[in-house]
């Protein structure tokens, strides 16, 4: 390599001493416990070896759980629809069952990256990797998912509100846990959903701005019973917009209704500038649209339309 | 820096060599395997010039760690031409509709395009864009691409 791009990212490989194939969960955390913190869970490793790479992470072994057993299907269990924690983005995307019960969660899915990066991106590696624009994270936040986390010391489970920490941290530890399973009930009835998402362009671009709401409503007396509103990144981290639920939850399904739960996500919401992605006011304005514009949708969908 | 030895199928040929813990794929066919088919431009997953296929799935071989095509298949597009020499029907198509300029997006593309034909080989326009989407090319503005697939598919039919 010549002297001139010594030091782009690029020239530089990966660095790490062991690469390591656990054949079971318990293996995997007993050699995450045995590196004691100087080791890093690996699934598709779409983020991971570029952050490598780019030495926004330095760690001495990978843990590549892509094998484990278990951890790969999509099931239902009573109400309930279960995602394995290896389950990729392609998997989710070309899943019937995702489309017809968790529909914003395949369309937030299909989103992400471009198809060789959803062949091996995970839906779990993306909620991990804590980014407040991960285009998973604000449909599993809307349908108000829970993720189980497994340690040495055993197994927890944490909705995803509380999971998300702000600064690309969340309750996950990746270098001592494994989330093994990520739940959410499955939509049905009289229930709607949108994801929507704003970039530059279609495909290989971070987004600007992702929104996915879910709505539940009572068709006969035409009301919102529930309505849940995930966005990002507009805040630290993947955001519900609180205020605005509030003002749909028992209100009749009218465009008054709408356009005041948007102006409600406009004051809540508190994106960064940035010269590349857009002023902070941009993005504000868009939070109101795009509130508006998923929450007709998903009404629509709901077969509650807005008159 | 350990070395662990892996075995796998490389364009249908089994394949067993040693590999320190840190090689990505897109190293190991170009340098250790001499494959410099394989294409390597940004080096992170954006650019999809190192488009190899696992297990007939298109994925960036530039940030997959080679250890997780152990007990897998590779094919790269040196393993598209057939023992006599004979290119691809996508390797023609993308010649005979002018789809290749510099040619450093055309390992890529015709990986994604490979495994989209083998799956449907008479795809919508939409889906052809939305297979190579994961592949830039900077000279051709893609339209011969499209053209070139498409083509593609209708020839291994009347071949088939
Ligand atoms: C070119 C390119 C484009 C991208 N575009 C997008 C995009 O448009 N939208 C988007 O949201 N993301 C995008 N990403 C980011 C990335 O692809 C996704 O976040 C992906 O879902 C990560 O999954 P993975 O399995 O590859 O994770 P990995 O890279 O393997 O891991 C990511 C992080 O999560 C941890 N981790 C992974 N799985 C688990 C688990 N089961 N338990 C505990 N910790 C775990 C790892 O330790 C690591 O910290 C892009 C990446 C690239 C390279
Ligand atoms: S070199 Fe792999 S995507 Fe650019
Ligand atoms: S032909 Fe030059 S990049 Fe595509």
């Amino acid at each position: 390599m010549s002297y001139a791009f010594k030091d782009f990212h690029w020239a530089n490989d990966i660095r790490v001493n062991e690469y390591l194939l656990p054949k079971t969960t318990a293996e995997a955390l007993e050699m995450l416990a045995e590196y004691k913190g100087q080791a890093q869970v690996v699934s598709g490793g779409t983020d991971v070896i570029p952050k490598l790479r780019k030495r926004e992470l330095e760690v001495e072994a990978l843990v590549d759980i892509s094998r484990l057993p278990g951890m790969s299907d999509i099931k239902q269990k009573g109400d309930k629809i279960i995602l394995g924690g290896l389950v990729t983005h392609a998997r989710t995307v070309a899943s019937l069952l995702i489309r017809e019960k968790a529909g914003v969660l395949a369309e937030g899915a299909a989103r992400v990256g471009s198809p060789q990066i959803r062949n091996m991106g995970t839906v779990a590696g993306n909620l991990a990797s804590g980014h407040p624009a991960a285009d998973t994270s604000m449909p599993l936040l809307a349908l108000n998912a829970s993720v189980t986390i497994a340690s040495t010391e055993g197994e927890r489970v944490v909705d995803l509100p509380q999971f998300f920490q702000g600064g690309n941290q969340t309750a996950a530890d990746s270098r001592r846990e494994i989330i093994t399973q990520i739940s959410f009930s499955a939509l049905g009835k009289n229930q709607g959903c949108c994801y929507l998402r704003l970039s530059k362009r279609r495909a290989l671009t971070i987004a600007i701005l992702v929104l996915a709401t879910v709505v539940d409503v009572d068709p006969d007396e035409k009301t919102i019973r529930d309505a849940a509103i995930a966005i990002g990144p507009v805040a630290p981290m993947p955001f519900r917009a609180r205020d605005a639920e509030e003002i749909l939850k028992g209100a009749p399904v009218s465009k008054e209704i709408v356009e005041r739960a948007g102006d409600a996500a406009y004051k809540e919401s508190t994106p960064e500038s940035s010269v590349v992605w857009g002023s902070d006011e941009y993005k504000k304005e868009m939070v109101k649209v795009f509130v508006r514009r998923g929450l007709y949708k998903a009404l629509k969908r709901a077969g509650c339309p807005v008159a | 820096m350990k070395e662990m030895e892996i075995q796998f199928q490389l364009n249908g040929c089994d394949v067993c060599v040693d590999v320190p813990s840190d090689t990505l794929l897109v190293d190991l066919l170009r340098d250790t395997l001499g494959l410099k088919g394989t294409k390597t431009g940004c080096r992170e997953g954006e650019c999809g010039a190192c488009t190899v296929l696992l297990d007939d799935i298109p994925v960036n071989s530039c940030i997959l760690p080679a250890f997780k095509v152990e007990g897998r298949s590779v094919t790269t597009i040196e393993g598209l031409t057939k023992d006599d020499g004979r290119l691809d029907p996508i390797q023609e198509a993308f010649i005979q509709e002018g789809a290749v300029q510099c040619g450093f997006c055309t390992p890529g593309m015709i990986m994604n395009a490979k495994a989209l034909l083998g799956k449907d080989p008479h795809p919508e326009e939409g889906k052809i864009r939305e297979a190579i989407s994961g592949v830039q090319c900077r000279c051709t503005g893609y339209q011969k691409i499209v053209q070139a697939v498409k083509s593609a598919g209708q020839k291994m039919d009347s071949t088939r």
